[in-house]
């Protein structure tokens, strides 16, 4: 969209960019109003009010409360409706929906790695099939840097150490721009890509077009051999470690007495900093393993663990109100 | 009538020569005369690298810096601007200046901590140079962790200890302002006989003692983390990156308050004396900008909405920052029907005035975008961020300090700089910003990230408009340091109160004695009193 060859509008290629860019009119125009309004008043009275002769005094007018009244009262009715309707479609922009298809992205000093599910990596190309809801999954290796995907009108910082996600539902096929926001260091301005939204058809022809890994969850399979998780993790709960049945989506008592909802964000940190929250009934024997496994391999081994919790899903944090497992019967050794 | 008047044969000026006079002066009006010096020549280099920046976003390529330079020329133009310009201008220059004179006293409360309060200024930018000169720093003002403690390799030490060090200036000179504007103030002249720009000092002040400590505390953090590997930010050591962000936007937001507060009151002033009218509702105006300064300290999470924070911390601090709209609409609609029935003239102070109120409303407007949470997702860290600070921090506050310099050169030197070039310059300033700036904000909703040494080619067009209208603004900023100069010898002497103004420090000769009045001044009418009787005293009937 654009007027006089000067563009105005990113695309509109999410199914919120039109909400957004309808909130953005809505401010504009009372913003354009208030700032017409006074503008006019102030060129105005400077001219009616302006000194024709030096010997001149101003009225005498000291203030008026019920004109105080007003114009505090109604720009606060008038900011209240645009926190409403801001919060509610940054609460729908920030929910993913249940059904919503994973990807995850990883963030690193310069390039942004994606990986899907089915076992597709790629670097600042990012493939999604237009018409379906899709949750990217996204950390960093190194320093905060942002997925910022203008024409879908959504963004989210890549935290070095945790886990946050944004998503979209890509509404017209086409390539888009992709950006890193948050600064980052010398080539943060070459940390673009693209987005390309395909027809459903079309993305499953890509998909299977690559792949020689196997899928995600296939190349975790292998990570949880090849690093011996399961010697400690047996399936009958009664290992030197904690089950991973069935565990993703809920709560699981901790040592310390509290509880912790199991999603990515957990699994990634009781691999990473295994010592962070032991569960109760077990002693802490795991190894931490922050700087021996890369944030792929990471990735895919936090989907291998929710493969191993089918009634799940596909998003963890689908089922928060299932109630907290029983805790194991701990085995000390 | 003007050539009959003269300077005073006594002032603050040639009371003593030589560089001992001025560098072991207790005199307020001296230490604001070498603070004011000083920012000047740091406002020329932070703009210097503010023309590079423009220079390199004429093309969508990066071609004239290369990608790390063009990263500090960025992040040296936010430091100098923030620390070393804008949060000392209007409270250490005019705020220093003034306050004594305005509230009839012979000095500040703590002379020799003022000029100590300057000293450690000027350490903190030893600090600075040491750090440019040995390379520079590329972690952008923000500093933001990890980047700053663990993987940048420019300076980042020096420079955080001269932001340190110079936060301590800012913090004893709030100190300063506070005890003077309780203990210091003349006979008869009560709380609610101030002038605005007296309370806006207040609530400034009120800001640098209260959150200048959090910035202080969250700079010995970064450095403990960088000289010592202590692991406070750094995710693989335990630490939180985000933490950061809430300490150093927990004094930082606030200090964006702390820009322009300051700037309002100088509005406040010039408003009333060149509409010759009392500033209409005057409590609403002065409880503004306490309200600012107060909520001002409960909504830095709004930068971080796209870092992670939960979606309801998100609506909670968005709800917040609405909060501080209302005290700056207030103040707005207060200064608007001020105008009403006036008598305006629109000398240069009261056009820059003109251009304040035009810039802040866009400024202050486009703050209820980013304060929409569904709207900042998509801005956050856009172009549409830098117009926005911009508009508030340089359209306002410098605005409002350009125009305060203007309104009291004749009070500071004695003498009037040139009225024609000075319109001139405001009026420059005011379509160069703008042109400058607006671009900016379509350049960010259409999605061009900020700090980008190089950009996709379609923005390219929004980009060659704002370049174009830096020129304009530069030329702007340029002309006072011309006029300005000139008038110390050639301008026409301005006699003690050349715009028929109200406030006290109208009413002792211009330059100033040393001892500020001849007498100690007995307040007896209200603030910005205009009555036929003032205009016969100032001999205008």
């Amino acid at each position: 969209m654009g007027s006089f060859g000067i563009p105005l509008f990113p695309e509109q290629a999410s199914t919120f960019a039109q909400d957004i860019d309808a909130l953005y009119l809505f401010i504009v125009a009372v913003s354009a109003f208030f700032a017409l309004g006074v503008s006019v008043a102030v060129v105005v009275f400077g001219i009616i009010y302006r000194r024709r002769h030096e010997g001149e005094i101003g009225a005498r007018i000291e203030g008026n409360l019920p004109l105080e009244l007003i114009w505090s009262i109604i720009p606060t009715m008038i900011a209240m409706v645009m926190f409403g309707w801001g919060a509610s479609a940054f609460y729908h922009v920030r929910t993913p929906p249940k059904e919503a298809m994973s990807v995850y992205a990883v963030g690193k000093q310069w390039m942004w790695k994606f990986q899907h599910l089915e076992g597709q990596r790629e670097i600042n190309e990012l493939h999604v099939p237009v018409g379906r809801a899709v949750k990217v999954i996204i950390t960093s290796e190194d320093v905060i840097h942002s997925l910022f995907f203008p024409a879908f009108r959504t963004k989210i910082d890549a935290i070095p150490g945790r886990y946050t996600q944004l998503w979209f539902e890509a509404s017209k096929v086409g390539r888009y721009h992709i950006f890193c926001a948050e600064y980052c260091g010398t080539n943060h301005s070459a940390m673009i890509g693209w987005v390309t939204v395909m027809e459903p058809a079309d993305y499953q022809a890509w998909l299977s077009g690559g792949g020689i890994e196997g899928t995600l969850v296939e190349r975790g399979e292998r990570l949880f051999q090849d690093l011996a998780c399961g010697s400690c993790h047996l399936d009958t709960g009664r290992g030197r470690g904690p089950s991973l049945k069935e565990i993703v989506g809920t709560q699981v008592a901790l040592a310390n007495g509290s509880t912790a909802l199991v999603d990515e964000g957990y699994l990634r940190e009781s691999i990473i900093n295994s010592q962070a929250k032991i569960v109760e009934g077990f002693q802490p024997l795991m190894p931490a393993f922050q700087g021996l496994i890369s944030e792929d391999n990471l990735v895919a081994l936090v989907e291998y663990v929710k493969s191993q919790s089918p009634s799940a899903t596909t998003t963890a944090a689908a089922a928060p109100t299932a109630p907290p497992n029983p805790p194991p019967p701990g085995k000390r050794n | 009538m003007l050539d009959k008047l003269e300077l005073p044969e006594r002032h603050y000026l040639n009371n003593g020569h030589g560089l001992k006079s001025w560098l072991l002066t207790k005199d307020h009006k001296r230490i604001a005369i070498m603070y004011l010096i000083s920012i000047s020549a740091m406002f020329m280099l932070g703009g210097f690298f503010a023309a590079g920046v423009r220079l390199e976003l004429m093309t969508p390529r990066g071609d004239l810096f290369l990608a790390d330079t063009y990263n500090k020329f960025f992040t040296m133009h936010g430091i100098v601007m923030v620390f070393f310009f804008l949060i000392p201008s209007t409270p250490a220059v005019l705020g220093n200046f003034l306050l004594p004179l305005m509230i009839g006293a012979k000095d500040l409360a703590f002379p020799r901590l003022n000029l100590l309060s300057l000293y450690l200024f000027w350490i903190g930018i030893v600090f600075f140079f040491y750090a440019l000169f040995s390379g520079g720093i590329d972690t952008g003002w923000t500093f933001y962790t990890p980047f700053s403690a663990a993987v940048s390799n420019t300076n980042v030490v020096p420079v955080a200890l001269g932001v340190f060090i110079a936060g301590f200036s800012s913090i004893l000179t709030g100190l300063n302002f506070i005890v003077t504007i309780h203990r210091m103030r003349a006979p008869g002249l009560t709380w609610f006989r101030l002038p605005l720009f007296v309370w806006a000092h207040y609530a400034t002040s009120l800001i640098q003692v209260l959150g200048t400590p959090v910035i202080a505390i969250t700079i010995v953090m970064l450095f403990t983390e960088r000289a010592f590997g202590f692991g406070i930010f750094d995710p693989t050591r335990g630490g939180d990156p985000v933490l950061f962000q809430h300490l150093f936007w927990f004094y930082s937001h606030p200090a964006v308050y702390l820009m322009i507060l300051p700037a309002m009151g100088v509005i406040s002033e010039v408003l009333s004396t060149f509409s010759r009218k009392t500033i209409f509702g005057y409590s609403f105006v002065a409880f503004s900008s306490l309200a600012i300064a107060v909520f001002g300290f409960i909504v830095w999470a709004h930068h971080l909405f796209v870092a992670g924070i939960s979606t309801y911390s998100a609506m909670v601090f968005s709800f917040l920052s609405f909060s501080v709209a209302i005290p700056s609409a207030v103040k707005m609609f207060n200064w608007t029907a001020t105008l009403y029935k006036g008598t305006i003239s629109f000398e240069a102070p009261m056009l820059y005035v003109y251009g304040f109120f035009g810039l802040f409303l866009v400024g202050g407007l486009t703050g209820l975008f980013l304060a929409t949470l569904g709207i900042d997702v998509h801005v956050h860290d856009t172009y549409f961020v830098v117009a926005h600070f911009h508009y508030v921090m340089v359209g306002g506050a410098i605005m409002g300090y350009l125009g305060g310099l203007h309104f009291w050169w004749p009070k500071i030197t004695g003498r009037m700089y040139s009225e024609f070039l000075s319109r001139i310059s405001a009026i420059m300033v005011f379509v160069g910003f703008n042109l400058t700036f607006f671009p900016q904000f379509i350049l960010g909703y259409m999605g061009m990230p900020r700090r980008y040494h190089a950009y996709p080619d379609e923005f390219q067009v929004l980009n060659v408009m704002s370049s174009g209208g830096s020129v304009v603004l530069g030329i702007g900023y340029l002309l006072p340091v011309i006029y300005f100069l000139w008038s110390l010898k050639h301008g026409a002497v301005a006699g003690p109160n050349p715009w028929v103004a109200s406030g006290l420090e109208w009413q002792t000769a211009s330059p100033p004695p040393t001892e500020n009045f001849v007498e100690t001044p007995h307040v007896h009418g209200e603030p910005y009193e205009y009555t036929p009787h003032v205009a016969r005293e100032a001999n205008l009937v």
